[in-house]
């Protein structure tokens, strides 16, 4: 699967017409020295050669060089990477947390106002582009309000630094995770401050998938014998609904949550740009800017890494959720 | 709901095509009024950074889009439904192949995917519109192939066969026809999707000339002047892509409701 992922990348970059270096330099460079980046960059290998030097790099961690700053593209995407991550998971969190909620409201109360509102607001969220959801909140909530900032990670000088012992040093990236882990509560904050607009905006635009979801498997399961059951031995509706029911239900959820990973990470590119988060996908589209194709396979690579990664972990979880699915 | 979704689409589509008509402005002109005004009588929706009439842009400013959207679903729904067809038909080493390239694309985050290709294949309607198809072929391919796989096996088809008949005919008479009420589901959501990825892309910077009015275009530098409160830049554009963009999912929506009694019947 992954071969696979990678050699889609390899042929759309490399196989459709439309040279790199040609596009690169806008047929402004002279031809000698446009002929000596081919083949710095070993494009004027056969095919076949240049798909075997790229997934033998891959192997060995190495994406090449930048055609702009000529450092080494995968140390640029690895430091972009804990960025989108922690994008991804906040807002898969909101998106989830608020999908459930609403889910299950609009099947305890089928067929009622509520429900048709709830499944309304799920189609809207679904047609609005998280560009102009992102830009909306930054105008109402942050430059009319002042609640929220509009951009960037943190504020200046509020970089949390991990946790250091002695020579040891741990920081993931992560700024929520690694404020706390120098155990600083105000950078703590300030990093979940500055990940909230982001968060809600891309949260919502895909929280209609979960709602959906959620409420019919909630119909489905609420209809069961042993909801019935526990209907007639007298158990309080929200305790049925919460924990018998929503266990059941949770499962189908999960699948959805890694199928909609990539739907997320394409959500992220625009986010990002939208919010001046500097992650995976801002990278992507700065590099196109600068017609960096080395760089734009680089992040292309590591988007289709963490899509496998992520339906992996998905398998997983679910084998060790439902014992009766077998690895 | 098909009834307002479809209500909801033509009106999107007619005021794009008769905008050259009823536009206040030329939706290009500069200086057509002072700079960044808020909506006002004689300049409804407000102008830009430029003094382009904002009411003359959104009005014509879905033309692209649409064409892009119509381009890229009749491309892929093509390329898709004949891969799906004669793979699933076919059988074999030949289903196995297409469908797993199908997946990993389908796998794929697609905006990175349509961001890639249209970056390699530079600006323009016809690249935008490719980009996105590639994205979408799989959609087709995955109802096209589970359908063709049900349908290939019942007694008519095997009727045909023993009949004689070709598998070009059997393909194209006896199972295209069965298979077009899902297919049409799927073109309306795929509209919806194919407009959404091609704001996002213009967004980018990845689609059309600068000068182009296009919904996409005046979202990317209304973030610029956002900072200045400019609402009305952003504020109309985004509401005319979330209108369609809804009017063809609650079309989709519609439709499958409608035609999945009947698609059961026949499976």
């Amino acid at each position: 699967m992954i071969l696979l992922l990678l050699t889609l990348v390899f042929v759309i970059l490399r196989v459709i017409p439309g040279d790199p270096v040609l596009l690169h330099f806008e047929k402004a460079a002279s031809p000698a020295a446009m002929n000596a980046m081919r083949h710095e960059l070993g494009t004027d290998k056969p095919l076949l050669n240049q798909y075997v030097d790229y997934v033998w790099g891959l192997l060995h961690g190495d994406m090449g060089k930048s055609m702009v700053d000529y450092s080494p593209v995968s140390q640029q995407v690895m430091s972009a990477f804990p960025a989108t991550l922690e994008l991804a998971i906040y807002s898969t969190a909101f998106a989830v947390v608020l999908g459930i909620l609403l889910g299950v409201r609009a099947s305890r109360r089928f067929n009622s106002v509520q429900d048709h509102g709830i499944r309304t607001f799920g189609t809207i969220t679904y047609a609005l582009p998280v560009f102009f959801l992102g830009m909306v909140l930054q105008l109402i909530l942050g430059i009319h309000l002042h609640l929220f900032p509009t951009g960037g990670r943190t504020a200046i000088g509020m970089e949390p630094v991990g946790l250091t012992i002695g020579s040891f040093h741990i920081a993931t990236g992560l700024y929520t995770v690694d404020s706390l882990l120098e155990g600083n509560l105000v950078k703590f904050a300030t990093a979940l401050h500055y990940l909230a607009l982001p968060s809600i905006s891309l949260g919502l635009v895909i929280c209609g998938t979960f709602i959906r979801m959620t409420r019919s498997n909630m119909l489905e399961t609420l209809r069961m014998d042993f909801v019935t059951a526990a209907k007639a031995r007298g158990l309080p509706n929200r305790l049925i609904t919460y924990t018998y029911a929503l266990k059941n239900a949770f499962l189908p959820i999960l699948t959805m949550i890694g199928l909609q990973f990539a739907a997320l990470l394409a959500g992220a590119v625009l986010t990002e740009t939208t919010f001046s988060w500097p992650g995976l996908g801002r990278y992507l589209v700065d590099r196109i800017g600068f017609r960096d194709y080395i760089a734009i396979q680089g992040a292309v690579v590591l988007f289709a890494l963490l899509v496998a990664l992520v339906s992996l972990v998905v398998d997983l979880l679910y084998a060790y959720l439902d014992p009766r699915v077998r690895l | 709901m098909v009834l307002i979704g479809g209500v909801t689409i033509l009106t999107v589509v007619v005021m794009t095509i008769v905008s050259p008509y009823i536009s206040p402005f030329n939706p290009t002109a500069i200086n057509a009024g002072p700079v960044l005004q808020p909506p006002n009588s004689k300049f409804p929706l407000g102008t830009n950074h430029l003094g382009e009439d904002m009411l003359s842009r959104v009005l014509s400013g879905g033309s692209v889009m649409l064409q892009v959207a119509v381009l890229a679903v009749v491309i892929c729904s093509i390329t898709g439904v004949s891969i799906g067809l004669m793979g699933a038909y076919a059988g074999g080493l030949a289903d196995k192949i297409s469908s797993l390239v199908m997946d990993s694309i389908y796998a794929f985050p697609g905006l990175v995917l349509a961001i890639a290709i249209a970056a390699m294949l530079g600006p323009g309607v016809i690249n935008m519109a490719l980009a996105i198809a590639v994205v979408y072929v799989p959609s087709y391919f995955r109802v096209v192939r589970s359908q063709v796989l049900t349908v290939k096996e019942l007694t008519y088809v095997e009727a045909a066969r023993a009949l004689g008949a070709k598998s070009r005919r059997i393909l194209t008479r006896y199972i295209l026809p069965n298979l077009l009420p899902s297919v049409v589901v799927v073109v309306t959501l795929n509209f919806a999707d194919a407009i959404l990825m091609a704001a996002g892309l213009t967004f980018l910077g990845l689609g059309v000339p600068v000068s182009t009015p296009d919904w996409g275009w005046d979202l990317t530098y209304g973030r610029q002047l956002l900072p200045s409160g400019a609402w009305w830049v952003i504020g109309f554009p985004g509401l005319m892509i979330v209108v369609t963009v809804w009017g063809f999912t609650i079309l989709g929506e519609g439709l499958s409701e409608l035609l999945n009694p009947k698609l059961r019947e026949i499976a």
